[in-house]
């Protein structure tokens, strides 16, 4: 589900900016967007990030809510407990961050499709080590300032400590961020092996 | 070929997994086959993409659609749509389904209703095949063993132009419920039990397989429930072999095969249970008997004990990050550490949603209604028009409106809310949906999850009570 228009995909390399700690695991994607505003228009949805979490009723911002603190402003990486984005496959919970400036999750692990999700949007989701996340969290919560750098190239990210922690990444979807490729245009390029399938699936299973 | 009788024992996934690779690269990545794909009116804006970008839907053949999310459920009108928004996305999916010849079940048409009860229902879910939808909660096909999994919007566009999709191999993972399961136990109660044990992100990466004598006992609509929630436990589809039942289920379906057509198929789905010998990333076995009726207390699916329990203490929990989770969440439900489960008082009822609105369910909630009155506001709403209409001619809507429950049209309704059909801030549902997560049924409402049964139990006693209690054996 989703969206407006997708925009072109920017490519991605390398950025060292703030980063936003959401320290809870089992993060959904309800929490990050809620239902009720899927249906207005993208640029309309971009007002309403983790709605329900950084208000309160009457619409006020939650004191203590990292992304109502002065450090968020500028953040383009979001650092968070294992299993972020759980839950509803709404891709507006990947584009609602990348039009708040994210453009880089960090965590333990997380849903499989928000993952997927992510590379369809050029954000790049890494899957650091637990103990690596908890330092970095805990650090963010002393210095909510601190820069965090991330460069897609060398596969590194490295903390406010200056330590430098590599990440795995699939080759497939790193080359597509790193030249912003559409996977559409790609699969395209197999078509004739697509037409070949469905001929053999067709003599194989005729009830289809 | 000479391979063949010395073929390694394979897993059902396995099996169906490698008769859909287009293209196998060597970076890992596949490209896999879509047989069929599902569409609902949260998809509109994947159709409109498609078209803006001047692109062409491979094989509307193979796509089939139905508005459930954005669905009123007090009214087939869809004039009767007051926001603008939603009523875009109704209108806009049976446009585009027109213009690009997919198959729509469209707002009056009987057969309209939530998506993954359609599917099955029409026998467009198939064992053997590959499906895909643009809603997590796809998993439940599997139920009739396929590989059946959530996309994004940005995916359904990519299904749409090529009918296929890069993926990397799932692992597998093999679910054992062992032993029988006990009186008034449903699916509903053994995927709570099972996400409670493996936790909401267990089965990330996997693919999950339900096996064992519990599983086998349980009817088709009890196993669409339990794949159904799959995804609340991380997997990213759930399966369970097709079988006898699962063979009488599809047996005349609309879209399922027939005649010879069907004997071929028949001898085709008999080869995908998975092989014995076959191995398993991860397996996982659970007692079938030890499964009590289950009730989520916090604010994710794992979050789930037997009612007979209490609402845990943090201060118990094994480490700080849980403790603090469990706080969070009980201070957002506004519940207190060991409080009986069957003390919580309830605010409402909600019994419908992909995960429970079946013919089964419903008739499950009616013997528990049957000569009872409701405490509290209950819903029962029906997965499908079809379903709807089978419910009727069994005079469950009688017995439902007799105990004061409202009787309602098909749609997703207040499981996830798209619709505006919400509930109050602070206000307590027990529900049969999937997601108990902050938020989902409207802001500050505090979700339950139980089963229909269950629901029933609640409506008619205005707390968690024990069904068994309720109900004969």
């Amino acid at each position: 589900m989703s969206n407006d228009e997708k925009q072109q995909l920017r490519p991605f390399d390398r950025l060292t900016t703030r980063a936003v700690a959401i320290d809870q695991p089992n993060v959904d994607t309800d929490q990050i967007i809620p239902a009720r505003f899927l249906a207005l228009p993208r640029h309309e949805q971009v007002a309403h990030l983790f709605n329900d979490v950084r208000t309160h009723e009457d619409g006020s911002p939650r004191e203590g809510f990292p992304l109502n603190g002065p450090a968020a402003k500028g953040a383009q990486i979001l650092v968070a407990e294992r299993n972020f984005g759980c839950g509803s496959s709404r891709e507006h919970a990947v584009t609602v961050l990348v039009d708040n400036g994210f453009r880089v999750f960090i965590a333990p692990s997380f849903g499989d499709i928000f993952h997927n999700n992510s590379f369809q949007n050029g954000a790049l989701p890494i899957r650091l080590p637990a103990e690596r996340i908890r330092e970095m969290l805990d650090h963010l919560a002393r210095r909510p300032d601190a820069s965090i750098t991330v460069d897609l190239e060398a596969q590194t990210v490295t903390g406010p400590d200056n330590w430098t922690q590599s990440f795995e990444i699939d080759s497939f979807r790193k080359q597509c961020l790193l030249q912003g490729t559409d996977d559409i245009s790609l699969t395209l390029s197999y078509a004739d092996a697509i037409a070949a399938h469905e001929r053999r699936a067709a003599a194989e299973c005729d009830w289809l | 070929m000479a391979e063949a009788h010395v073929a390694k024992p394979a897993t059902m996934f396995e099996k169906i997994w490698r008769r859909h690779v287009v293209v196998d690269r060597p970076d890992g990545y596949t490209l896999l086959y879509i047989d069929r794909h599902l569409i609902h009116d949260g998809s509109y804006n994947a159709f409109r993409r498609l078209a803006a970008n001047g692109m062409k839907i491979r094989r509307p053949d193979r796509a089939y659609a139905t508005p459930d999310h954005y669905m009123p459920t007090n009214t087939r009108d869809k004039s009767m749509i007051a926001d603008p928004n939603h009523k875009r996305m109704v209108v806009g999916l049976a446009e585009h389904a027109a213009s690009t010849g997919v198959t729509i079940f469209d707002i009056g048409d009987r057969r309209q209703g939530i998506v993954h009860v359609v599917g099955p229902e029409q026998g467009i879910t198939l064992p053997g095949i590959t499906l895909v939808c643009g809603d997590s909660h796809t998993s439940t096909h599997g139920a009739l063993g396929c590989l059946a999994f959530g996309i994004g919007s940005s995916e359904v566009t990519h299904v749409l132009a090529t009918q296929t999709l890069w993926q990397r191999k799932p692992k597998a993972m093999r679910v054992n419920i062992d032993g029988p399961l006990g009186f008034g136990i449903t699916g509903k109660d053994v995927i709570l039990a099972i996400i409670a044990r493996i936790g909401a992100a267990g089965g990330t990466g996997h693919v999950l397989e339900y096996a064992g004598s519990g599983i086998r006992q349980l009817s088709i609509e009890g196993r669409l429930t339990l794949c159904n929630m799959s995804i609340e436990g991380g997997g990213r589809a759930g399966m369970i072999a097709p079988d006898d039942k699962t063979y009488a289920y599809i047996a005349d379906r609309p879209y399922a095969p027939k005649g010879e057509a069907w004997d071929r198929a028949l001898a085709f789905w008999r080869t995908l249970p998975t092989d014995d010998g076959a191995t398993f990333d991860r397996e996982v076995t659970l007692s079938g008997p030890d499964i009590a009726p289950m009730v989520t207390w916090g604010t994710s699916p794992e979050d789930a004990a037997p009612v007979t329990e209490a609402v845990p203490d943090p201060a118990a929990a094994p480490d700080a990050a849980r403790r603090d989770g469990q706080a969070r969440a009980l201070a957002y439900m506004g519940l207190e550490p060991g409080t009986p489960i069957a003390e919580i008082p309830v605010d409402r009822v909600f019994i419908g949603s992909c995960t429970n609105s079946r013919i089964e369910d419903l008739r499950m909630a009616a013997a528990v209604a049957k000569g009872r009155k409701a405490q509290i506001p209950s819903w029962i709403v029906p997965g499908s028009g079809i379903i709807k209409e089978q419910a009727e001619a069994e005079g469950l809507d009688k017995v439902f409106t007799e105990a004061g429950f409202e009787w309602r049209e098909a749609g997703c309704s207040m499981c996830v809310g798209m619709n505006g059909e919400i509930g109050r801030p602070g206000e307590r549902i027990a529900s049969t949906s999937n997601r108990n997560f902050v938020g989902r049924q409207g802001k500050g409402v505090r979700t339950h999850l139980v089963s229909p049964a269950m629901a029933a139990a609640a409506a008619v006693t205005g707390r968690f009570t024990d069904v068994r209690r309720l109900i004969e054996a």
